[in-house]
């Protein structure tokens, strides 16, 4: 009676592939996110079908309070806080499914049942990639919402207690996999997973977390995949390996938008190095600064302007602002564009959503290697909180930590406006060359107060 | 029970290669809907959580299995919830455009 169940985990995983699909296009990725969710809610009715599915009560309370919270959240959460946001939601997917590995093994081992190692292994891998998704995830959380300093943390022997931490688990999980019954064995072993995710995190950037984020959403999938293992489920293999392979290609676009391995990213603790040598480098050349008005001058005659939006953009909430000001030069017959820098924001496409948010047209925006010939032929380029992804260092200086770093050619621009709030570096700590240039002109302010400033005096003019 | 994991090796393996070819096609401008949308697909660790909660087990394995419930769950509804958000956004625009 129960044999359609499998098919209808074929069914629910048909419609995520569909799903995925239908992201390719921004046409047609509405439609796509609903029937992944079609395919979600097939997958779940099939299970409470399940003959071992017999108590329903804690399930739907369960179901209720976690839809509710889940809903809330995505409700009110601000587009610029869409990071941190994905962040808690991967963590909580790895909790889970760390917390199915661990009731799983109590019931075989309250069955007394010996568990296969075809079984164990994936609970032990289950437990720790979910708790270090978990606490990873949460660091990367703390991080991104300025709980906690955001740049890279590093403390003397941290690759020696990272090193101590992975043998226990490799110790503690050969332990449970030999004798699966072995609870206080797989108890440290969730406990040591926990310490490694977040250790792991904790010496990792800011201008690194679009790296840590993708790689922690592969890692919410994979749990899934090994809990699927457990528990003899494809629907969960499926769902859970696609996940994985979308959070690996992501983490391998991230990285390439950087020019560094993995392993730099994880292992480099890059931003402390390059803030210590920051102080030795400060910037030697002229600074010119300008107003808005001056801005707004310069602007009028333009005839073709790119804007360069970055994290300051999303700090500032000034996505809106930029709008208007892009809006305003348009009014002008000036050729407006924006150029998006692969790793410009704190994850994958971040920026794109906040200029989605602000209603300009996604034909606007250009990925920076179709757009970065055009520099030299464009009149102004102004950069709203950029920094390293427009830094000319990456291209010329050889001894800069990101040289190799494919960036934003905005210093070929005719003029380069930059705003920014003061002349301190970036979150990479790394001097930047382009604001001492001869024709870049700093408009230092907020992003948010700067664009709307020169809305008005473009206006006024 | 060796055959099946197999099985489960060559599921897992074959999805993982329907993965690579699905995602790759998905432009940067929608990497964060996909980031998300993706992440509500991890949720299915769900199926999982409610089986650990309903088969009445008994005392902890079902209260671990509870959690797992809000959890997955808060990632699932969240996860679809506001990808949906992001994409009606993108969506306006063409009509505007």
């Amino acid at each position: 009676m129960q044999s359609w169940i499998p098919l209808a985990y074929l069914v629910s995983a048909s419609f995520f592939i569909i799903g995925l699909k239908r992201l390719s296009s921004p046409r047609t990725a509405v439609q796509g996110n609903v029937l992944a969710s079609i395919g979600m809610a097939v997958a779940i009715i099939a299970t409470l079908l399940l003959a071992e599915v017999v108590s329903y009560i804690g399930v739907f309370i369960g179901m209720l309070v976690g839809g509710i919270a889940g809903a809330v959240f995505a409700q009110r959460v601000q587009m610029t806080s869409m990071p941190q946001m994905v962040a808690i939601f991967n963590g909580l997917g790895g909790a889970a499914s760390a917390l199915v590995a661990a009731a799983e093994l109590l019931r075989l081992k309250a069955q007394g049942i010996d568990a296969e190692a075809s079984v164990s292994i994936p609970i032990v891998l289950g437990t720790v990639i979910g708790a270090v998704t978990l606490t990873g995830s949460f660091v990367a959380f703390a991080k991104l919402q300025e709980l906690m300093r955001g740049n890279a943390v590093v403390f003397a022997g941290q690759q020696m207690i990272n090193g101590g931490i992975a043998l226990a688990i490799l110790a503690f999980g050969g332990l449970v996999i030999a004798d699966p019954t072995s609870v206080a064995s797989f108890w440290i072993l969730m406990l040591v997973a926990c310490a490694l995710g977040a250790l792991l995190v904790i010496p990792i950037g800011g201008a690194d977390m679009p790296v840590v984020i993708s790689l922690l959403n592969s890692y919410s999938g994979l749990a899934a995949c090994a809990t699927g293992f457990v528990i003899e489920n494809q629907g969960l293999v499926i769902s859970g390996s696609l996940v994985g392979a979308s959070g690996l290609i992501l983490t391998q676009i991230m990285c390439k938008a950087m020019n560094r391995s993995l392993g730099n990213v994880i292992f480099g603790a890059f931003g402390a190095e390059a803030s210590a040598q920051a102080g030795a480098a400060a910037s030697t050349g002229t600074v010119k600064s300008g107003s808005a008005e001056d801005a707004a001058a310069i602007l009028d005659a333009a005839q073709s302007v790119i804007i360069v939006p970055g994290y300051g953009l999303a700090v500032a909430q000034a996505q809106h602002a930029v709008r208007e000001l892009g809006d305003e030069l348009i009014k002008r017959g000036i050729e407006v564009r924006y150029a998006i820098h692969p790793v410009a924001g704190r994850m994958p496409g971040h920026m794109n959503v906040l200029l989605a948010e602000a209603d300009v047209p996604y034909d606007m925006l250009v990925e920076m290697e179709e757009i970065n010939s055009s520099f030299p032929r464009t009149d102004v380029a102004i950069v709203v909180g950029a920094n390293d992804v427009t830094n000319p260092a990456a291209r010329e200086d050889t001894s800069s930590p990101i040289y190799g770093m494919p960036i934003l050619d905005v210093d070929k621009a005719r003029t380069c406006m930059v705003i920014k709030r003061s002349m301190n570096p970036g979150f990479a700590g790394i001097d930047n060359p382009l604001y001492t240039a001869e024709r870049t002109m700093m408009l230092f302010g907020d992003a948010k107060g700067m664009a709307e400033d020169m809305v008005k005096a473009m206006k006024d003019l | 029970m060796e055959g099946s994991f197999v099985l489960m090796l060559t599921i897992f393996v074959l999805a993982l290669f329907v993965g690579v070819e699905v995602i790759t096609k998905v432009p940067p401008t929608l990497h964060t809907p996909l980031m998300s949308g993706s992440n509500a697909i991890s949720g299915i660790t769900i199926i999982g959580a409610i089986i650990a909660a309903g088969s009445d087990s008994g005392g902890f394995i079902t209260f671990l299995g509870f959690l797992a419930v809000v959890l997955a769950m808060v990632n699932v509804v969240g996860g679809f919830a506001v990808t949906n958000r992001m994409l009606q956004m993108f969506q306006t625009k063409k009509k505007g455009a």
